[in-house]
Formats: structure tokens, sequence, C-alpha cells
């Protein structure tokens, strides 16, 4: 049987609720916490995803429905609350699916030099809330 | 140190390999790829997108076979995904587990809903 190691030292350096506030990340850290952020964020809201989908496909009458969630609101959840935990939604694909490309494409050249890393967290950045504006206005109805 | 190595090894965590960092990324390549067929499909069909066009993108066997290993394939990379934040931020092991359960019967509620709505229409 295996012996877990007793006694390893634990070095804990820092306290979350007064140091992090004054750490200062780079644009890759804002990335990889915001990728795990919108990760979980996602897993949380997965029911009301599901829900979407099943009022999207099941049915004309449920198409109905889906679309009345954005104009007119469901139960007791208004319309503009619906459209913005969508909108979250949104940004939090984006997020994961532009920050995961990320990921796979440093995999697979080995750009890990500090140059690229800062490039693409920005990149990252600018292109999933640039198109989460861009997607928000068509879902709030401004275009 | 000697003796922590072989069959001695500290078996706890996250297997300490290739495993599910592969499969991360061989999930989240397959989620990706879905994303573009079905972006695909929308950009072109013709007119507004109303219920027939989005029923029928998923209409075909094909479609919705590819569509449940897309579900299967997400709902692990969310656990592998879920497990890494509770392993990290969550220390005391009663609470961890009782996260990772809790997890486990959240996602494998939501894939048996999606699926059942997969196949309903």
């Amino acid at each position: 049987m295996t012996e877990p190691v007793r006694n390893r030292p634990e070095f804990r350096n820092i306290n979350a609720f007064a140091d992090l506030p004054s750490y200062r990340l780079p644009a890759a850290g804002w990335v990889s916490i915001l990728h795990r952020i919108s990760g979980a964020l996602m897993f949380l809201l997965l029911p009301f995803i599901i829900w979407l989908f099943d009022k999207s496909i099941s049915s004309e009458i449920s198409f109905a429905k889906f679309k009345a969630a954005f104009n007119i609101g469901v139960g007791i959840y208004p319309a503009w609350f619906i459209s913005l935990v969508t909108l979250a939604l949104v940004w939090a694909y984006l997020h994961h699916l532009i920050a995961g490309l990320r990921h796979l494409y440093m995999d697979a050249t080995h750009s890990v030099d500090k140059a690229f890393s800062y490039r693409s967290a920005v990149f990252t950045l600018a292109l999933s809330l640039g198109l989460t504006v861009l997607l928000g206005a068509k879902l709030f109805s401004l275009y | 140190m000697t003796d922590s190595i072989g069959s001695k090894r500290l078996v706890v965590g996250a297997h300490y390999g290739l495993r599910d960092w592969l499969a991360q990324r061989i999930t989240a390549t397959l989620m990706a790829l879905f994303t573009l067929l079905v972006l695909l499909q929308l950009i072109f069909s013709s007119g507004p997108i109303g219920y027939d066009t989005w029923a029928g993108i998923f209409n075909p066997q094909w479609m919705r076979a590819l569509t449940f290993t897309v579900i299967l394939a997400l709902t692990y990379h969310v656990w592998v995904g879920m497990r890494d934040i509770w392993m990290d931020y969550i220390k005391p092991v009663g609470i961890r587990l009782g996260l990772q359960i809790f997890t486990i019967v959240w996602l494998l509620s939501c894939m048996g809903w999606a699926v059942q709505v997969l196949w309903r229409f």
C-alpha cells in the first residue's frame, strides 16, 4: 500500500484578501484567470444553456417562447435580465474559446516567449471583448 | 525521497500526467470545430434564421450523433476543468470531495437533459 508523504512543507506567502487586490497582473495573467472564471460561469449556467437549447429547438411553439424570453421575459425574469445573463455567457464563451485557441497554438508551435505571450494575450482580450460588444449590441436590438 | 517513487509514489491528485492534459485539448478542438460547423451552416443559410433553419441544422441523424459526441466531450472537459479549480483553491478534503461530487451530479444531470432534448424534437 502507498504511504502518503507526511509533513510536507507548505509555503503560504500570500493572503487572498490583503495581497491579491494590490497585485498587478500582466495581460497573460488576466487571460488566465478570466479563462477560469469564464469556464466556471458556463459550468454554473449549464442548465440555463440547455434550457435555451430546449426552447429553441423543440417546436415552433417553444421557439416562440425562446424569442419571447428575450423580448418580454419568462416567468419572474424580465427580458433585460435574460439578455444580460446571455450576454455574460456570450463573453464567457468567446473568451474561453479564444484563450483556448491561444493555448493550442502555443502548444503546437512552442511559442512560449514573453513577447508572444503578451501580444497574444492582448489580442485575446481585445477580440473577445470586441466581439462581445458587437454581439451584445445585436442582443439588445441596437442594430 | 527515494522511498516515494515506483509503487510507493504519492497517488493522490490529478494523475500528474499526460492523460487529462491531452483529453482537455482533444475535447476542446472537437468543440471548436463543432462551433465552426454550426456557425457556417447559420451563415450560409438563406433568409432570416427561424425555427426551420435552426432545427434543420440539428435534424440529420449524423448531426444528432455528432452533437451527442460533443455533449460527452463537453462533460469530460468541464469535469477536468472544474476539478482543477477545486484542487487549486479548496484545501479541506471533505469540502473538496463534496464539491467534486456536486460537479459530477450537476454535469451528468445536464448531460442527460441535453441528450433528451437532442433526440426529442
